[in-house]
Formats: C-alpha cells, structure tokens, sequence
C-alpha cells in the first residue's frame, strides 16, 4: 500500500489552487544497484484529477518525473467546501487516490 | 543628452554587475523558496505522526507515553531542547537516540539491532520519519538546550573537542569549513557553528530533505556524512561523540528559530 499524498487546495476569486505532494518512488529503470544489477523502472505514468467527480485534469508521466513528485494545478470555478480527488497509477498497476477539501 | 545617455548606460552597467555579484547566494535562496511549497518531508512528518500513534513492537505499545524531556508524550517544543540528560537511561540522548530508547523501553524493539541497521533501511527509516515529525512540531520556536547537569555541560566540552580535533588523511577538523564566518564550498554557503548562525541554518535546519538524493536526513546521518567528508571512521549511531557535537552546536545556536524540517538542495 501506497504512503498517502498531501493535496491542498486554496480558492482565491473564482480561481483554486490545488498542490499536490505525491510519495513515490519514481524509479527510472536506468540505474543500477550496488551489485550492479539494474533497478527496474517504476514510476507513475497516470495522473488524473477530478472536481465533485468530475475530471478536470489528466496527465501521462514518465520516468524523468522526480522521486516524491510535486504537482501544482489551478480549478476554475472550485469553490470552498467542494471536494478535490487526486488519482496516480504506476506503471505496476498500483493505484493510489487522495481527497481534500477546497479552503 | 549624450552625456546624460551615456550616464544612464553606466549606471545600468553598474547595476548589472551588482545583480549579478548577488544573484549566486539569491539565486539559491529564491530555489529553496520555491521548494519549500512542495517539501517532500511532509510526506515523512505524517509518516512519523503514524508510527508515534501505532502500537507496534513485542510488547504491541505506541510511543505515546515517550519521554522527549518535557514529560511522557509531550512532543510540542521537546526539539529545541535537545540533545539532555535522561534520568531513565543515565544518559545524554539526542532525538535519535532517545526514540531508540523510547523504541526499546515501550515497544520492546531491539535498540542495537537499530542501531546497526544502515540509514534509510527498516527501523531506522522510522526513527528518520519520527524525528521529522517531531521536529516539525517545534517549527518556529527557539533553541534553548539545558546545561544544567553536570553531564550535560561534560557532552557540551566533549563536543567542542571534537570539532576541533584535527586528523585523518586530510588533517580536517569540523572547524575547518565550521568555524569562520562567509565560508563557502562552490555555491554552499557555510554556517559557522561555533556560535549561533542564524535563524533556521546549520543545526537549526535538521532533519531536511535532500533534493539531490530524495532522502530524508536526521541530524545523525547528517554528521555521519560530515565524518565521512572529513575521512574519518565512521562513528556509531547515537555515539556519545556523536550527541556531544549535537550537545555542542544546540548549545551555540541558543535563541535561534528552528526551521526543521527544511529542504536542501
């Protein structure tokens, strides 16, 4: 199971900002171990976020992504009190989504 | 006008060199800024804030009853107190090596199986995650470390030692690059800590995060590196040296703010 990710979502006018710190890995599949056997990749390659349900936002990631990736988005029209869900999968199928509560 | 143009030009010039002469130690300053939004440690503080409330260990207890030195369970503020004196242990413990006697005194975990283990790896990944949280929560507040036991002024003078004692193959001592002010190794400014550098640098600044690495560093791992630099052997972890230079830089940065857990480069 998958560490939980850290979503904050701030609203300012009609706009929110929502600020995502995802915990992963993000293995490239390029390095090796200390015994010189290659690591194997593993790295998120889907990202979707969704407002009330409803997707506003996908994304397709590789490997140049950075370990523990940061991601920062803006909402129009997300309110305080509406709900932002933050969806990964990696490339092994694992999956892993997030709520917050826009402030 | 030409006169006036050419003025202009100079003065622009000259304003150039200066921003540039500036921009290496802002520039820096301006990407930790921006880091700081998304600082992947608060990935570790809600992992350590988990661990402290999980009943875990042979004797299936939580760390909740530890003792940080402002009595069981406090956590608030415990971090710019230490490295103290523990009546318990009979010891000066750091915040390491106080959650590995927590570890081993509530939970029954095997504290030199834990101390054996390699940085980053099982139990001692926790220990990391437990002190970010920790430290997390004494943010903002100042160090004032007790020197009122004898055995806490003996690891303070044990501790300037240390950071004085020259040797290994390159003649290094910590105050080598530690103990002058404006000292820089390529663009890494260098805190002096033989007195208080500053709000939120030198021993102000850990556990942080490591962007270079995506590791997560306690104040342990941060000084057995500095030992690896200087080419010395490796000291134990939670070595009596070890705390004492903790003791040594806690007790110069007196007043400072704590910044832990920050994020560096």
């Amino acid at each position: 199971m998958a560490d939980p990710m850290r979503i904050r979502a701030q609203a300012a006018g009609d706009k929110t900002t929502v600020r995502v710190l995802m915990s992963h890995e993000m293995e490239t599949g390029q390095r090796k171990d200390a015994a010189g056997k290659t690591i194997p990749a593993w790295f998120i390659q889907e990202v979707t976020a969704q407002h009330n349900g409803k997707t506003v936002l996908t994304a397709q990631w590789g490997p140049a992504v950075s370990k523990n990736p940061f991601m920062q988005f803006v909402v129009r029209g997300a309110k305080a009190g509406d709900k932002i869900s933050v969806t990964w999968v990696d490339n092994r199928g694992e999956k892993r989504t997030d709520e917050a509560t826009v402030a | 006008m030409k006169r006036i143009l050419l003025a202009g030009a100079l003065l622009a010039m000259a304003t150039g060199a200066m921003a540039q002469a500036r921009s290496a130690a802002e520039g820096i300053a301006e990407y930790r800024k921006m880091l700081e939004d998304g600082n992947p440690a608060e990935l570790y503080e809600a992992k350590g804030e988990a661990l402290w409330k999980q009943k875990r260990g042979p004797e299936n207890a939580s760390l909740e009853q530890c003792d940080l030195g402002k009595g069981a369970g406090v956590v608030k503020g415990v971090f710019v107190e230490l490295p103290r004196w523990f009546g318990d242990t009979k010891k000066v413990e750091d915040l390491e090596s106080r959650l590995v006697s927590c570890m081993a005194m509530l939970q029954g975990l095997d504290a030199a199986e834990i101390a054996k283990t390699p940085f980053g790896r099982g139990e001692q990944a926790n220990v990391t995650a437990l002190a970010t949280w920790i430290a997390s929560e004494s943010r903002g507040m100042r160090f004032n470390l007790p020197q009122s036991h004898p055995k806490e002024r003996l690891s303070y003078e044990l501790g300037k030692r240390a950071f004085f004692y020259r040797g290994g193959s390159h003649d290094f001592a910590c105050a080598s690059c530690h103990a002058e002010d404006g000292k820089r190794i390529r663009l890494q400014d260098l805190p002096n800590l033989t007195k208080n550098p500053g709000d939120g640098v030198g021993f102000a600044a850990w556990p942080a995060y490591r962007v270079s690495n995506g590791q997560m560093w306690g104040m342990q791992l941060r000084l057995n590196d500095c030992f690896r630099q200087q080419r010395f052997p490796y000291p134990g972890f939670g070595s009596e040296v070890t705390i004492a230079l903790g003791t040594y830089m806690g007790v110069n940065a007196k007043g400072a703010a704590s910044i832990a857990p920050s994020i560096k480069r």
